[in-house]
């Protein structure tokens, strides 16, 4: 009966379409389907409708540039938001089963927490001094900002979005701007992951978006001593990063090596004699759609860095910025295959994104053909950071975060200070001319620039964190107890397994990671069944 | 009555459980196990450095079938599952003492 009616609501529908459609296919009072007609004169706003004057007409030609650029910025911070699961995804991919909950939190709550101390405090600190949003044609509500002897160090006005802050242009800056913060915020999680507490995470994340990234960032993006070095020492044009290669990745990457550092590595990762161990990955898949989704989530991290749609060197950017991490992932696959006989998935992975972050820099600096040069060399440098790190450091990185974002961030503010070529950037940080680098007639002074920001983002980002997360150690601990590290975080810290069941591989020793106890969904404590611990693990 | 416990290769149980019904068998239970044999794990490759796979994936069958018709079960299943490459898996066969079904209340043969 039911099958009878939907059959015959199914034929009156096609009936409808066919002989309505067919009746109303010559109405005179059509739209326009091919568009030529639409968006006219009338559409200006104008006190004689249809007939605008010069600057009516004028008015709204600025109007449109703002709207676009604008329209641009907020896009392209979304995609940047949208990296965020990119991240998600790849850290929880490479970790293990039995911490997955955990570890994929982790990556949410960043973003809650970071979100909070931005507006709080970063913003302010970051960008109080950056002047006008040019691009958004805004006026300088921003321009208040610490200095000594003319060298300014800090941004003070843009507090809570408030007062003059509340303001379009400052407002549309603060989206695109919290979501950078965010990717930086995000890269610790990585290096800690499988032995970090979740409250570690959140306090970390307050200090990262309220004083190691804002202050960092104004001394590059927020008219700070690195971007003045070019005006006032003649280095070129200053510290040049374009869309964070050391504000973004190399700060996030230097909190996740101090990190990585003071928290120790993973029980299980090394022997009595230092020799590492493989922990792998629980689910590749998932690791390599969360590279995919950053990947994308790029094409707004760099080509958004214009901030401007109407800045047409966008589309260098953006090739400049596809081109690298292609040949980052491709160089790395293809090293590693060499050496070990198969193209390792997390280590294609690892290259592509190392890619990425070196060409972020230099991504509106250089050509095509340095593009791929630099993109080459990160998928190398990739490879040798992780076993450098791994086996010779013996600092655990469970996804390679430090030899991703530090390493790779440090080469592609090098490069931008070898390979820019002298196309883009006239009268950047207040010095005219492009920019140009040591290969393309620039000489040594903006690579000597560059080299002072690599410094510079090294010894605050390694220095300072390592001093917060050494304070923090001792004062409530980073590291969870060693017998919830060998069950698994999910239950500990979590209260819930992220997947209830899982193979009897997944946790690389060939046992259950669980050991048992109970589990809390929903407010209810069901029972999870117990699995006895191997007699070759160590002893909690 | 006897108890049958099947060790195989994941690719081959479609076949296994066709000749299963053929033979006769009432039901069975299948289960996805790891472990290892004469085939031993295997060697992984992770981020440049081997690991050992102590354990490979295997499909154990359980069913429990009536002492006559043991011989041709087995030979049946040896005749799907057999590859001739180390790691075929094993059949083991155990005394059963008693069955019931639930619903009926028969016992042992009437119950499988």
């Amino acid at each position: 009966m039911a099958r009878k009616l939907l059959f015959t609501v199914l034929i009156i529908i096609f009936l409808a379409i066919f002989i309505g459609g067919a009746a109303m296919a010559g109405d005179p009072a059509a739209g326009d389907p091919a568009g030529n007609a639409t968006g006219k004169a009338a559409d200006i706003s104008a006190v004689a409708a249809g007939h605008p004057t010069l600057d009516e007409v004028a008015a709204q030609v600025g109007k449109n540039k703002v709207g676009i650029n604008m329209t641009w910025m907020l896009l392209t911070g979304f995609l940047v938001f949208f990296m965020q699961a990119g991240f998600a995804l790849v850290e929880t991919g490479f970790t293990r089963a039995k911490n997955a909950a955990h570890t994929m939190t982790m990556n949410l709550m960043v973003f809650l927490v970071g979100a909070l101390g931005f507006y709080l405090v970063g913003f302010p600190l970051m960008f109080g001094n950056f002047g006008a949003v040019s691009a958004l044609g805004g006026p300088p509500i921003l321009s208040r900002g610490l200095s000594i002897g003319g060298w300014n160090i800090l941004g003070n006005s843009g507090w809570f979005l408030s007062g003059t802050a509340y303001d379009v242009t400052v407002i549309a800056l603060f989206l695109f701007q919290m979501v950078f913060m965010d990717t930086a915020a995000t890269i610790p999680t990585g290096a800690m992951a499988e032995r970090v507490k979740f409250s570690a995470v959140a306090a970390s994340t307050f200090f990262i978006s309220m004083l190691l990234y804002p202050i960092f960032g104004n001394w590059v993006w927020g008219g700070g001593w690195l971007a003045q070095i070019g005006a006032k020492l003649g280095l070129g044009h200053g510290a040049v990063d374009f869309a964070g290669s050391s504000v973004v990745h190399m700060i996030g990457g230097a909190a996740a090596l101090a990190g990585a550092v003071v928290i120790g590595p993973r029980l299980g990762k090394y022997n009595k004699d230092g020799a590492p161990n493989v922990l792998p990955g629980h689910d590749i898949p998932m690791a390599i759609l969360g590279t995919i989704i950053l990947f994308f989530g790029w094409f707004g991290f760099n080509p958004g860095s214009t901030l401007a749609a109407t800045d047409l060197r966008v589309a260098v950017v953006a090739v400049n910025t596809m081109m690298a991490g292609a040949a980052g992932g491709f160089a790395a696959m293809i090293y590693h295959w060499l050496r070990y006989g198969k193209p390792d998935p997390s280590m294609i992975a690892n290259g592509t994104l190392a890619g990425l972050v070196a060409i972020t820099a230099p991504s509106a600096f250089v050509s095509p053909v340095g593009s791929v040069i630099i993109g080459l060399i990160a998928g190398l440098l990739v490879v040798e950071a992780v076993f450098f790190i791994d086996r010779k450091l013996k600092v655990d990185d469970p996804v390679g975060a430090i030899s991703v974002h530090f390493v790779n961030g440090a080469w592609g503010i090098i490069a931008l200070g070898l390979f820019a070529d002298g196309t883009y950037g006239e009268g950047l940080n207040g010095v005219t001319g492009a920019v140009a680098g040591l290969f393309h007639g620039g000489g040594y002074g903006q690579l000597a620039a560059q080299l002072i920001t690599v410094a510079a983002a090294a010894l605050w980002g390694v220095g300072v964190s390592y001093l917060f997360f050494k304070a923090y150690h001792a004062l409530a601990g980073l590291r969870v107890k060693a017998e919830d590290e060998l069950a698994g975080l999910d239950i500990p810290e979590m209260g819930v397994f992220a997947y209830p069941e899982f193979p009897l591989n997944a946790d690389g020793y060939g046992v259950m990671g669980h050991e048992g106890g109970t589990q809390r969904v929903h407010g209810a404590i069901t029972s999870a069944r117990p699995h006895p611990l191997p007699d070759h693990l160590p002893d909690s | 009555m006897k108890k049958l416990e099947l060790i195989v290769r994941p690719s081959v149980v479609q076949q296994v459980i066709d000749a299963l019904e053929e033979t006769g068998a009432g039901g069975m239970t299948v289960t996805q196990v790891d472990g290892y044999g004469k085939q031993k794990g295997q060697t992984g490759l992770y981020r440049g450095t081997e690991f050992p796979i102590r354990l490979r994936p295997k499909v154990k069958l359980e069913v429990v079938v009536t002492e006559e018709k043991i011989e041709s079960v087995i030979e049946k299943v040896i005749e799907v599952a057999r590859t001739g490459e180390v790691g075929d898996g094993k059949i083991f066969v155990l005394p059963v003492e008693a069955a019931v079904r639930i619903r009926t209340g028969e016992k042992d043969e009437a119950a499988l």
